[in-house]
């Protein structure tokens, strides 16, 4: 374990001054998962908050090579990079595959169940923000109950968060891992791992994103930390199978006591119209799905 | 040595593929194109062929992975028909905006709704403004040798080339086919290089987001805007006729077979009635020529082989002398005429040629069209052009439209 931020990668491939917004999730994250992917890697991106990240033609912020896809088909280009490299003997170039939740979740789902089903040798990330940030956030299947967006702008959207993860765990994976900017010695270490692994590796990523959920750009990796001490979000990996808790997650599983979700819903405004009883569901489901997972993990 | 087989159009097109030696397949199976997808799945898994053969979940990721597979410097190949083709059309504007030399056959078959699986061209016909080439093949050894030149002339002027032939009609019809030789075809057919590099070594973004205006780079260096960039595709796809022309001329004296550059003529040298179409209806058309012929009209075949880039020198040059102009097609423009016959019209303006040009839509959804029903209905033309009816018109042959 990286215990010590002074031992990851200290070579930069995401320059400074990009178009990210302040207080990024994304940009944060995707600093940690290139310095653990390192150069030979290639990434597969699709129009998204990642692609205007990348910058506007003709410059660029990140100096690892890319190529640009359409919506629907981000984990299809990665299979046709994989495919390249091996009809053309490259090997040891990893291939990412890094969309945002409506990429992952909505539009994007089924050319990466394919690819994932074909067992593809990438590495599929999902920047998930919880609504259509890039657009200016609309509700998509990974929004939470309860949230504003700008397609649910009166009455919060009252459908449940798709349990995504669970839908990539049933194309029996092997590597699938939580992360979340806020804890990125966690995060560069899953990648490292993940960078190690062959076949089709699945890696969620809890975006906070300041614009779209209501918060000041100086609190992301608050907003961040607050999503795993609540339980809402739970860092953990599985790897053939078994299911292990990681960092945060782990430590309040052995003897911390996870906090009540109003700490993390009272701080962004995205919640603000949210009901009591939302509110009580948003706690009694996030209650189930701690216990089932924390029942999974062998402590 | 190259021998000859007796084989449908779907093995005509296979064969090719295996001749070619591409890198990275990819295709989702659809009527009529499947046993084309299963051959080459047959070529892979016997180790004939030596790609990478991706079995996608659908269409628009076949597409998907050509184009990623293509920008990393690999030899692509697909093929679909009808909807799935409809499916693609994102990644049709993408390949061909991205400049990508992948080539696809076209099974042409008439999409839904209603289902038809059987054949027209509506389905590659609604694809004409993504910036491919389209050629359409009249039998199953022009599908050999096209998919064959496809290959050059995508790689030679950057790109995508979609080689169309009539599902079933075709496809699923066995004729006598010359196989070339390989090490012929390699001569023939120099490698693939990418017109980008893509490699840690060398990072870039492709494809990234352009601005409407041009801007300047780390250097100083006035870069393109998404006008010009789209601007030089225009550009290429016009001057790749010459390319198509030259192309099919090496061909020739290589293989021996001439199949016209970007279009054929049948019996035209002493005609002054044109009958105009593409694919396997103008094959039928030059029966119904030499009926005609037999009874004293000077009828002739103007085949189209390439319809993008559209051959307007050679149909202005062809339709010179033409007394009428009757074009049979199987794909609409819905809301005006026959598909076909709207950019022939707008090809002809301003050449001079003002013969009336009678326009059938004909065998959609694969209704079958004979050289007899071709033939009457130029003689109806013909009767109602010489009655002084010059107007343009449109006719459904064959359909109750009552």
């Amino acid at each position: 374990m990286h215990d010590n931020i002074f031992k990851i990668n200290d070579k930069e491939f995401l320059l400074p001054g990009n178009r990210s917004c302040q207080g990024c999730g994304l940009s944060l994250a995707y600093r940690f998962i290139l310095k653990a992917l390192r150069e030979n890697t290639i990434v597969a991106i699709p129009p998204s908050c990642l692609c205007v990240l990348h910058g506007l033609y003709p410059t660029a912020s990140v100096i690892i090579p890319a190529i640009n896809c359409t919506f629907a088909g981000n984990a299809a280009s990665a299979s046709g990079i994989v495919a390249a490299l091996k009809a053309l003997d490259k090997p040891d170039i990893t291939v990412l595959a890094l969309s945002g939740d409506g990429g992952t979740y909505d539009i994007g789902i089924q050319s990466l169940s394919g690819a994932a089903e074909r067992n593809t040798d990438f590495i599929f990330a999902c920047y998930d923000n919880e609504a259509y940030m890039n657009t200016g956030t609309q509700r998509s299947g990974a929004t939470p109950m309860g949230a504003i967006t700008t397609t649910t702008p009166l009455l919060t959207k009252r459908e449940k968060k798709k349990d995504f993860i669970k839908i990539m765990e049933a194309h029996d994976l092997p590597y699938l891992a939580t992360v979340s900017p806020s804890y990125p010695m966690d995060l560069y270490e899953k990648f490292v791992k993940a960078k190690r692994i062959k076949g089709t590796r699945y890696m969620h990523i809890d975006t906070p994103c300041p614009p779209g959920w209501g918060y000041a750009a100086k609190d992301t990796i608050k907003i961040g930390k607050l999503a795993i001490e609540t339980g809402i979000s739970i860092l953990f990996e599985i790897e053939k199978g078994k299911l292990r808790l990681t960092g945060r997650s782990e430590t309040i599983a052995k003897k911390g006591k996870k906090l009540p979700v109003v700490h993390y819903v009272e701080r962004q405004t995205r919640f603000k119209k949210m009901s009591m009883e939302q509110l009580s569901q948003l706690q009694s489901s996030v209650d189930d799905r701690w216990n089932e997972y924390v029942g999974r993990a062998e402590l | 040595m190259s021998h000859c087989e007796l084989i449908t159009g779907n093995e005509a097109a296979a064969y090719a593929v295996k001749l070619v030696k591409p890198h990275v397949i990819a295709a989702y199976p659809i009527t009529p194109q499947t046993s084309l997808s299963e051959k080459i799945s047959l070529y892979i898994e016997s180790g004939e062929i030596k790609a990478e053969y991706v079995t996608v979940e659908s269409e628009h990721s076949a597409m998907t992975v050509l184009i990623s597979a293509s920008t990393m410097g690999a030899r692509t190949f697909t093929a679909t028909s009808a909807n799935g083709l409809l499916y693609m059309h994102e990644q049709l504007h993408w390949a061909a905006g991205s400049r990508l030399p992948i080539v696809m056959c076209c099974v042409n078959r008439g999409v839904g709704a209603p289902w038809s699986i059987f054949n027209d061209q509506q389905d590659s016909f609604s694809q004409r403004d993504a910036g491919w080439i389209q050629m359409y093949c009249r039998n199953n050894q022009e599908i050999i040798d096209t998919v064959i030149q496809a290959y050059r002339i995508a790689e030679e002027v950057y790109i995508p080339v979609m080689v169309c032939y009539d599902g079933f009609i075709l496809s699923h019809t066995m004729m006598p086919v010359e196989i070339p030789e390989e090490s012929l075809v390699q001569e023939f057919l120099p490698p693939y290089t990418p017109h980008t590099e893509i490699s840690p070594e060398s990072p870039k973004t492709v494809n990234p987001v352009f601005f409407p205006w041009r801007r300047e780079n780390h250097e100083g260096v006035l870069c393109d805007g998404y006008m010009e960039k789209r601007y030089k595709l225009q550009d290429a796809l016009l001057h790749s006729a010459d390319i198509i022309r030259r192309t099919n001329r090496d061909f020739a004296a290589m293989f021996g077979r001439d199949w016209g550059g970007m279009t054929w003529e049948y019996r035209t040298d002493d005609a002054d009635i044109f009958i105009v179409g593409m694919g396997s209806l103008a094959m039928e058309a030059t029966v119904a020529a030499d009926e005609l012929r037999r009874g004293g009209i000077r009828a002739g075949v103007l085949g189209i082989r390439v319809f993008r880039p559209f051959p307007c020198r050679e149909v202005a040059d062809a339709l010179r002398g033409a007394r009428a102009i009757i074009v049979f097609e199987k794909c609409v423009s819905y809301g005006q005429t026959g598909g076909f016959s709207t950019d022939l019209k707008a090809a002809l303006y301003g050449t001079g040629i003002t013969a009336p040009l009678h326009n059938y839509v004909a065998g959609l959804g694969g209704r079958d069209v004979k050289a007899r029903e071709l033939t009457e209905a130029v003689e109806g033309s013909l009767t109602a052009i010489d009655g002084g009816d010059g107007e343009h018109k449109t006719v459904w042959l064959n359909c109750f439209t009552g």
